[in-house]
């Protein structure tokens, strides 16, 4: 309590010693000379940053087209971008740690407290910062263009929840050169990330960048929910949306429903931090269990509104790239379904050694269980869908195989740990970072970039190269299979997880052919970088304006790459499911309108500007106890907030000619196209406008 | 377009512009306020695990600290003030003038102040004799449950001030008329709320 | 105007209903509270059940929701979350009980 009144240092508990450079030059060992080298790289890459954009002269179309934009294809990019970044922090983690423990026998070269930091950091970047940012992107991209909608429902919250995701990555960005982050794991369990046992600031760095960016998911679920139910185009019952759509409407359930449970047990862990209330403490009265309880109210769900879209992705690529319908269309719906609320039904299988009775452990033992069956029917539906299909083997089709497979393995070894006395034997082993990351990678990760290659010349009017892209999914699924295999075997050895180094040699060679697969994974990393930037030298040669150019059957390819900002210049009719398939085999998908309208679309605005800064100061002031700042940036934030409902004029419109004129030429320019052959799609005759050989 | 194109009170067709914008925000805010009522139900469920004697660690328990009487004013005040907003939502509904709104919302801004102050009292009574979050876990989560439905009882209130506000300013524009069915809903969220708030707490814990 | 005024009427009526009948649902849990004249058990259940009846009462009266309006949407999601609140708010209850019974025994 002393510590609240304490407004006397300006900068609250923040001293020079906190700086990794000033604790690199005090004491100079290899862990701290990597934390520098981080650091450095933090501050040197933000600098970078800041002179490209002042040599191109890109701040004024930074500001105007994308900071401020209420777009939500522009909210989407911007969304992969701030996933794509942190994916290559949380990459390089991963490597490091992989190092660590191939040479760790007694040994290794960090401090059992860098190390602590480095698997907290990795697991707290990938799933909020890299995962979460990934899949609400493609979302966000995606799920308005395939229901037929001009934007979402509530365009400038979209902004804030963008908003307040990035206060949640910079937090963390920032943790590398202000003082240190938490060493209590992606999960904080307390006591241990208490007051007591880390006096530190950095489980205040996890609780602050996880609460704020959860505030954002949860206002980004509310927006998809919302948008679903609610700007469909005429005609779109929910069986005929899109699978994608389908699972983005459960992922927002679930965000809905699951972000109150991790709001709460965070903001608990602060009042125990800050204020010294009890709630998992270990003395007078504190209940340290229940945190585990809570949190994976949270985490259970959260895996699921994960892994849910990349379904959907896979479920898109699927059926685009095998030439067909989907094949059981309504027992995916189903299992999307059943998935979502079986998911509430589980949490517990996350501590089933924390001793509550073997009652409690069996019916969510059996409950974990369950989820299996769902599960199995979507990976028959997707073999079904191939079965005798006219199969493209492309770029997302090899991440698609791959997750299959690979999938199918994790899911597996999930029904191993559902069983509590096996739970017992392996729990805390690396077993279970085997399983888990077998079930993410393969499943989120590769369908979040099956995605990123389906799409990206539906936002930007390239295809990605495809070598590249081969490359880059042959790394990817190579270097999971050597980095993560090996654990399964060095867990059922009882190798615990989360450990700087280790005495049993029978680890040592698994470990080696581990970081073997660490090796392939940058390499994964570095290829899709490469490919981004070839792609973007060649764009000429990969141009697809037209906007077709996988003969897709859902509705957001029916329209021009990059669509215009209002997407559609008339609203569609839908009469069934697949309905750009539909219209395509009638020849009633390019046609001029009679009458075209004016479109209204919501303006620019800085609120989410204002609210990401705003939140970045006040979880700053917040970690580092500066309660002036802390007043000035929630005061602050409240008056923008408040102020901007007062703003009456947030419209603007685009003139029925004008949106006319940009219809024609689109639509004279496919008039004028040669239409290109599926065999040909990866060459530079595909311009976007599919030939029309066989209609199933 | 029917007269009811979202769950709870409608502004109904008449209205137009208005009712037809209402659909999607309405349920936009219907989704808020169950996201909140899971946060309130966590909550309630760790509070529910800490009215134990390791919980009261050997500190006050309800039966120390409560105080039936005033739980009970404040209870009636935050009733009524659900009947007087709802009385504002008809005026509103059936334009009855600004006047009459004005005058409805400013009851029910005295109510919901007057709720506060008892139970802000009520508060300081606790400090006062050493019933402290930071004595025990079952204070703690009291400390989390209850000023969290005070909380949003203020931010109701100030709410309302911004509505006034608006009113003022704009007249009963489109926007304007919406928001207050918004805000309609979340004062009776936060009467249904303190329904649970004094069963759980207070008289389960004085039964 | 008449045709007006007269649901104003009714709607008003609609709302004192539901303030009288959360008046009692009020008044009789905590009269029994406070003269202590049941046991434990009763008492809770008494409790209980006024406060579900009370939730009740308020959706129907004062946010005119009920079974037979042409959309559903609206009480799909409240049944919905009441499901998950239940499950979460059991599920925890029950594992936190189950714990603290195996420490004290």
């Amino acid at each position: 309590m002393t510590a609240l009144l304490d407004w006397g240092w300006p900068l609250g508990v923040f001293t020079l010693e906190q700086l990794p450079f000033v604790r690199a030059y005090n004491n100079p060992t290899t862990s701290e000379l990597i934390g520098a080298g981080a650091a450095s790289l933090v501050v040197l890459g933000g600098l970078a940053v800041l002179v490209i954009l002042t040599w191109f002269g890109w701040w004024r179309p930074l500001w105007r087209n994308w900071l401020t934009s209420t777009d939500h294809k522009r909210i989407g990019i911007m969304y992969i971008v701030l996933s794509l970044v942190m994916l290559s922090r949380g990459v390089i983690e991963g490597a490091l740690m992989r190092t660590q423990q191939a040479t760790g026998l007694n040994s290794g070269f960090l401090t059992p407290d860098h190390f602590s930091q480095l698997f907290s950091t990795h697991g707290t970047i990938m799933i909020f910062f890299v995962a979460m940012p990934f899949v609400a992107g493609l979302i966000n991209y995606v799920m308005p263009l395939q229901i037929g909608a001009r934007d979402m429902s509530f365009p400038v919250m979209n902004q804030i929840s963008l908003g307040l995701t990035a206060v949640g990555a910079v937090l963390v960005m920032i943790s590398l050169v202000l003082g240190q982050f938490s060493t209590g794991g992606w999960t904080a369990y307390p006591p241990y990330t208490g007051k007591v046992f880390s006096p530190g600031v950095g489980p205040d760095y996890w609780i602050w960048s996880v609460a704020i960016a959860g505030i954002g998911s949860t206002l980004t679920g509310i927006n998809f929910a919302v948008t679903i139910y609610k700007e469909r185009a005429p005609g779109m019952h929910l069986f005929r949306m899109p699978l994608f759509t389908w699972t983005a409407l459960c992922a927002a359930i679930l965000l809905i429903f699951a972000l109150p449970p991790l709001t709460v047990s965070t903001l608990m862990l602060a009042l125990d931090r800050y204020l010294g209330f009890h709630f998992f403490t270990n003395d007078l009265g504190g209940n340290l269990m229940n945190y585990a309880n809570l949190f994976w109210l949270f985490g259970h769900p959260e895996v699921y509104l994960l892994v849910l879209p990349a379904f959907g992705v896979f479920s898109e690529v699927i059926a685009t790239y095998s030439g067909k319908r989907l094949y059981g269309y309504a027992s995916l719906v189903y299992a999307t379904m059943a998935i979502s609320v079986l998911s509430f039904t589980v949490w517990l299988h996350h501590f089933f050694t924390m001793g509550q009775g073997a009652n409690v452990n069996i019916a969510f033992g059996i409950a974990t269980m369950v989820i299996a069956i769902p599960t199995g029917v979507k990976v028959y539906d997707w073999m079904a869908t191939m079965f005798r299909g006219r199969i493209r083997f492309s770029v997302p089709m090899v991440y698609a195989t791959g997750f299959l497979i690979l999938f199918v393995i994790g899911g597996l070894s999930g029904v191993i740990l559902a069983n509590p006395t096996i739970d017992y034997q392996v729990h805390n082993s690396v077993f279970l970072v085997a399983h888990f990351h077998n079930v993410l990678i393969p499943g989120v990760l590769y369908g979040m970039l099956a995605g990123y290659h389906y799409w990206f010349p539906k936002a930007f009017g390239f295809r990605l190269s495809e070598g590249w892209g081969y490359v880059t999914a042959t790394l990817w699924i190579f270097g999971f299979a050597f980095t993560f295999f090996p654990l399964y075997v060095a867990g059922l050895l009882g190798m615990p997880r989360r450990s700087v180094s280790f005495s049993d040699p029978s680890f040592q060679p698994l470990m080696l052919i581990a970081v073997f697969g660490a090796v392939l994974i940058m390499g994964a990393l570095a290829a899709l970088v490469v490919q981004l930037f070839v792609s973007i030298r060649n764009r000429k040669v990969l141009a697809v304006p037209l906007g077709d150019p996988w003969n897709g059957r859902t509705l957001e390819w029916a329209t021009s790459s990059p669509p215009p900002e209002y997407n559609f210049a008339i609203i569609p009719t839908v009469t069934s499911r697949d309905m750009f398939a539909l219209d395509k085999a009638r020849g009633t998908a390019f046609e001029a309108s009679q009458n075209y309208k004016d479109i209204v679309l919501p303006k620019n605005t800085a609120i989410g500007m204002i609210v990401s800064i705003g939140g970045t100061g006040l979880g700053l002031a917040l970690v580092w106890q500066i309660w002036w700042l802390a007043l000035v940036c929630v005061t602050g934030m409240l008056i923008a907030l408040i102020g901007d409902t007062f703003r009456k004029d947030v419209h603007r419109v685009i003139p029925a000619a004008d949106v006319a004129r940009e219809h024609k030429e689109w639509l004279k320019k496919i008039a004028d196209a040669k239409p290109v052959n599926r065999l040909e799609e990866a060459t530079p005759h595909n311009t976007g406008f599919a030939a029309q050989e066989d209609a199933q | 377009m029917t007269d009811k194109c979202h769950p709870g009170i409608n502004l109904g067709i008449r209205h137009g512009e208005a009712h037809q914008h209402a659909e999607k925000v309405m349920f936009g805010f219907w989704v808020f306020l169950m996201s909140d009522l899971v946060l309130f139900g966590v909550i309630f469920a760790t509070y529910v695990t800490t009215v134990t004697p390791m919980g009261i660690a050997g500190g006050p328990g309800p039966a120390d600290v409560f105080d039936l009487k005033s739980v009970f004013i404040q209870t009636m005040l935050l009733l009524t003030s659900s009947l007087t907003f709802g009385i504002a939502t008809l005026m509103l509904r059936h334009e009855k003038g600004i006047r009459n709104i004005v005058l409805w919302l400013c009851v029910t801004l005295g109510l919901g102040l007057g709720f506060l102050t008892l139970e802000l009292r009520d508060f300081a009574t606790m400090f006062a004799s050493g019933a402290v979050p930071s004595r025990s876990g079952f204070l703690s989560a009291f400390f989390a449950l209850v000023p969290l439905h005070g909380l949003h009882v203020a931010a109701g209130a100030i709410w309302i001030v911004v509505m006034l506000a608006q009113v003022a300013i704009f007249g009963l524009i489109p926007m304007v008329k919406t928001r207050l069915l918004r805000l309609a809903l979340f004062w009776h969220f936060l009467d249904v709320i303190w329904i649970a708030i004094f069963s759980i707490v207070y008289l389960g814990g004085l039964a | 105007m008449m045709g007006h005024d007269t649901e104003l009427r009714r709607e008003l009526r609609r709302y004192l209903i539901g303030f009288a009948l959360a008046l009692i649902l009020t008044v009789v849990p905590f009269a029994l509270v406070a003269w202590g004249a049941l046991s434990f058990g009763t008492a809770l259940s008494v409790i209980g059940i006024s406060a579900i009846l009370q939730g009740v009462v308020q959706l129907r009266f004062f946010l005119d929701i009920d079974l037979s309006t042409q959309k559903r949407e609206d009480l799909h999601l409240i049944l919905f979350t009441v499901l998950l609140l239940s499950i979460m708010a059991a599920g925890t209850i029950w594992i936190m009980a189950s714990l603290a019974n195996r420490m004290i025994a």
